[in-house]
């Protein structure tokens, strides 16, 4: 495979390095400009998922003009299987903090905020002693910029920044209509930047260590490290940062236990790929490279033979179904329509044909659902039901 | 070219001025792109998804009603993919939606139906829905009826809730599946903070908010020999009725409209005009003796500024959110009230019939007179002093059920014995219009002048501005009003809750010195009312404003006290403004009200 290499194993983002005073006072030397150049330079994209390149994200948030702006770190890690913010978060929050000071810095914001996933409460006061314990550096070096907690309450749309806007600002977390992006139009409709836990914490890397460092691990369109949390039928489940770009091949012989049938890459949200196709599959951002490239997450689910399909599908689909905030159309009720839908096609209630229908209506969903949410069932619905559609039917 | 963007929609390049929307682009090119959760009168949701459009280069659609136009975009409204997606939506819309359309009360006039319609979509192969939800229908309101099973959850009902009356009495709750539109821990309409205006049920696209109808209690009252139906018109149905029987908005049909009421078989046709005139002479007498005892007695019980109180859901709100401050409203009952008061003592007298013989209708631009209608406080005649509320719309109903050829109708004019009205009175289905008609009145009878407008037309308390405000200064006053020489008098208008939601935040902080304060509870007043016909946007309300200007521009009297048939009331029967009878028939008590 000439656009995928073989899995490499890297260690930046836990390792453990106590020379965050030293890396922020000297990061905030450098003029703005230059740093966002450095961000741009080194293709950093979005660790969400999304994969929107950071560099940019702060160079339209510093282009605003706007008395104030905002900084906030979302940390409501809900996709079903990813569990490394929570990781990053417990082992190298002044990492994070950081990287959020730089990120004010660089656009102008003196405030930022970190969105806790609601599961994540047990994290809260000893991250606020992390915090306070930064702002007391800050102080020290006449650094103005304040990081507050915001709790989530559990509701997995939140995760999506304009919904979590809406969360914080005390309404019901629901997305809002792009454009404007939050890059202009954010929290309390100022200029935001909101990154998730790991990209800052690659960004920390980056100024480190310089934007060469990070651009010359992974491969073409899909630059650096990623952390995989990795679950299912697994000898060794965990958090691995890995470098972007391997095969699914030589991930599922890293960590798979000899039977795998299938894995689902980026959680519910992502792609399921059945054996048949690890080896054309490379993981990273999607982008001129032959075979298949599955952007995710982190999320890595593997499956043996022992799994149903059907079950997996439904399991997504229930998650979804309750997890939509139920504002558009398309999502609220494709939901409900295809998890029916399969259990009728299941129990003989619908022809399989029907299952083409639901093929249709995910694409309808792709194309017209207000946000990723209901524009990403599609993924795993589709992934499923094409590998493994007699699964569905008997 | 600064302020345009070019675009292209299906093909034909247009240019379009800066900010406008995809949806508002295509309708000045002619082309309707359909939409389900955009209403004019609210800001843009973008949830239905039903308008969404292709824009070149874009992997994905893109809502109309949110989108704006960006220069170079290419747009098409019609492709294969969007139409497929769209029937796709409208597929799920109708697998949602209890879609028994011959029962429902919206049938002809639901917006997801003529989509159906339009697109024809034929087949259900989705999984209907509708079974596997436990839906309750909410009928203990005297004036809404909510039924969840016909709701598409575009949240109209909830911006207009929210933005239009700062009510908040509906919201979203729950996600998912089980996401829907409910009040304050899923209580009855009737016991939240509610105001029945019906904006709701106005800005509805479906039959999950409708007004509770009174239709066959009507027709079973006409049809027994032994009742004696009257009937009374409010000002604002005379000019919003033509609309629901297919004339133009603004269509002004007082005439036919009587006619109509008469060949249904009312056995008096009377006018609520009439008693809006009654209402100026009442209220413009307590803001009269108001202003005596604060300005010449000092009496610190008497509240000013004094507010009008014709507005049911205005009360409403008023009792649930300023319960602390309900000294200043008038204790006068509203037209619908003061009519209903008098249907069943001074008219039923005169007429020498029972009073317990006589049922009293009357034709509303509103709902939340029908909870009016049902207050406890409301049976000063000794009965229940209306009877029943039928709406613009459902006065429609009942013509077009009566088989009436409405267009054709020869105008006919109102019975009388409280079927005379003045403009004063008509001016009253708009918003500022209780003001110009007491200031007339009021005016003349401080100064023995006409109050000093160019014909008689009161400019700064008219149009649609959210707040209006006007003084007038009283010169060389009467003997008898002295005490008011020189002073400005101040007045304020107010319309839509959330409106006057602003006004009243004033009075409270003490930071207004205004005497007096007109609230309508409606945009527009009651020419907006929840009870006019369906669709109403700002455009349609200034329609309906023009006719009724129209109306009173076309009448010789114009004002309140010129109203010979009210004279004659005062001298048969009442005696004297605020006397004693007035008391007990024509002003009322307020109900402290909790929030929640």
């Amino acid at each position: 495979m000439a656009n995928s290499h073989q899995l490499k194993r890297v260690d930046f983002i836990f390792r453990n390095e106590n020379d965050w005073e030293k890396v922020l006072s000297s990061t905030i030397k450098k003029k703005p400009n230059e740093l966002i150049n450095e961000l741009i330079s080194s293709e950093l994209k979005g660790r969400g998922g999304a994969g929107f390149p950071t560099g940019l994200k702060w160079k339209y948030t510093s282009e605003e003009e706007s008395d104030e702006k905002y900084i906030i770190c979302n940390a409501d890690e809900g996709e079903p299987g990813t569990f490394k913010d929570r990781e990053i978060l417990s082992k190298v929050p002044y990492k994070v903090l950081t990287a959020m000071a730089v990120c004010g810095y660089v656009t102008g914001a003196t405030k930022g905020f970190i969105y806790l996933r609601g599961e994540y409460k047990f994290l809260e006061a000893e991250l606020n002693k992390e915090i306070a314990e930064f702002e007391y550096y800050c102080n020290e070096i006449n650094f103005d910029f304040k990081i507050s907690i915001f709790m989530g309450s559990g509701a997995y749309i939140c995760g999506e920044e304009t919904a979590l806007m809406e969360s914080m600002e005390g309404r019901r977390g629901e997305p809002r209509n792009k454009p404007p992006f939050p890059t202009q139009v954010g929290y309390m409709g100022k200029p935001t930047v909101i990154n998730n836990v790991e990209t800052l914490v690659h960004t920390y890397t980056i100024f480190k260590y310089g934007a060469k460092k990070f651009y010359d691990l992974g491969v073409q369109y899909s630059r650096g490290t990623k952390l995989f949390s990795v679950s299912g039928d697994t000898p060794k489940p965990g958090i691995y940062e890995l470098e972007l770009g391997m095969s699914l091949q030589d991930f599922v012989y890293e960590f798979g236990d000899g039977d795998t049938k299938a894995v689902q890459v980026g959680g519910a949200s992502g792609f399921l790929v059945p054996r048949k196709k690890f080896k054309d599959a490379a993981i990273g951002f999607k982008g001129k490279l032959t075979g298949i490239s599955l952007p995710t997450g982190g999320s890595m689910m593997l499956f043996n033979s022992s799994r149903s399909m059907f079950n997996v599908l439904d399991n997504y689909l229930e998650f979804f179904r309750e997890e939509s905030c139920g504002q558009c159309t398309p999502c609220r009720v494709g939901c409900q329509q295809l998890l029916l839908g399969i259990k009728a096609v299941k129990r003989g209630d619908k022809p399989a044909l029907y299952l083409d229908k639901l093929m249709r209506l995910t694409e309808t969903m792709q194309l017209t659902a207000k946000c990723g949410l209901g524009q990403s069932v599609a993924n795993s619905f589709s992934s499923i039901v094409e590998n493994f559609r007699e699964e569905m039917i008997y | 070219m600064a302020n345009k963007v070019n675009i292209s929609i299906n093909g034909f390049p247009v240019d379009i001025e800066k900010g406008k929307t995809i949806l508002e682009a295509a309708e000045e090119q002619g082309i309707t792109i359909p939409t389900l959760c955009y209403h004019k009168d609210l800001c843009v949701a973008g949830n239905c998804r039903v308008c969404v459009v292709e824009v070149a280069g874009q992997g994905r659609l893109s809502a109309a009603c949110a989108t704006p136009c960006e220069d170079g975009m290419e747009i098409l409204t019609n492709s294969l993919k969007v139409r497929n997606s769209r029937k796709h939506i409208i597929e799920l819309l109708l697998a949602e939606h209890n879609a028994d359309c011959t029962k429902c009360y919206r049938n002809g006039n639901c917006e997801l139906q003529i989509l159906a319609s339009d697109y024809k979509i034929m087949t259900q192969d989705f999984i209907e829905l509708v079974p596997l939800k436990k839906y309750s229908i909410d009928m203990f309101s005297p004036s809404i009826i909510k039924d969840d099973s016909k709701c598409i959850r575009c949240q109209r009902c909830v911006r207009t809730c929210a933005e239009l009356q700062g009510v908040n009495a509906l919201t979203v709750a729950h996600k998912g599946d089980e996401m829907k539109i409910t009040t304050f821990f899923e209580k009855h309409m009737r016991d939240v903070v509610c105001t029945n205006c019906g904006q709701c049920v106005n800005h509805c696209p479906t039959g999950a908010l409708v007004e509770k109808n009174y239709i066959e209690e009507v027709w079973e009252a006409i049809a027994n020999p032994n009742k004696h139906v009257v009937v009374q018109t409010a000002p604002a149905v005379r000019v919003g009725l033509g609309e629901e029987l297919g004339l133009e908005a603004g269509s002004r049909v007082t005439g036919q409209m009587v006619a109509a009421l008469k060949r249904l078989g009312f056995d008096s046709v009377l006018d609520t005009d009439f008693t809006a005139d009654l209402t100026i002479i009442e209220e413009g007498t307590e803001l009269l003796t108001r202003l005596k005892k604060v300005l010449v007695d000092g009496d610190k019980n008497v509240k000013l500024p004094m507010a009008t109180s014709c507005s049911p859901g205005w009360i409403k709100y008023m009792e649930h959110l300023y319960p602390e401050h309900l000294d200043h409203l008038s204790t006068c009952k509203s037209p619908q009230q003061m009519f209903g008061a008098l249907a069943k003592t001074y008219y039923a007298k005169a007429r020498n019939i029972e009073p317990n013989k006589i049922v009293s209708v009357s034709i509303m631009p509103c709902t939340a007179k029908k909870f009016e209608a049902f207050r406890p406080e409301m049976h000063d005649s000794g009965y229940r002093d209306v009877d029943y509320v039928l709406t613009t719309r459902e006065l429609a109903i009942l013509i077009k059920q009566a088989g009436l050829d409405f267009d054709k109708l020869e105008p006919v004019k109102y019975d009388r014995l409280m079927g005379e009205s003045t403009g004063a009175g008509v001016i009253f289905g708009v918003t500022g219009g209780v003001m110009e008609a007491a200031l007339r009145t009021v005016y003349e009878i401080v100064t023995g002048r006409e109050v000093p407008f160019d014909n008689l037309n009161i400019k700064p308390v008219r149009g649609m501005e959210a707040i209006k405000e006007a003084t007038i200064k009283i010169e060389k006053p009467l003997k008898e009003w002295a005490f008011l020489d020189g002073i400005e008098v101040k007045c304020a208008v107010a319309h839509g809750l959330v409106n006057a939601k602003t006004v009243m935040d004033a009075v409270k902080a003490g930071k207004a010195d205004y005497h007096f304060i007109e609230f309508m509870g409606c945009p527009g007043g009651c020419l907006g009312g929840g009870g006019q016909p369906i669709p109403t946007n700002a455009k349609i309300r200034e329609k309906r404003a023009e006719a009724i200007y129209a109306e009173d521009g076309a009448l010789t009297l114009r004002k309140s006290h010129e109203n010979s048939e009210v004279a004659k009331l005062y001298k048969d029967f009442l005696g004297k403004p605020l006397g004693a009878k007035s008391h007990k028939l024509l002003h009322t008590k307020y109900t402290k009200r909790q929030r929640y």
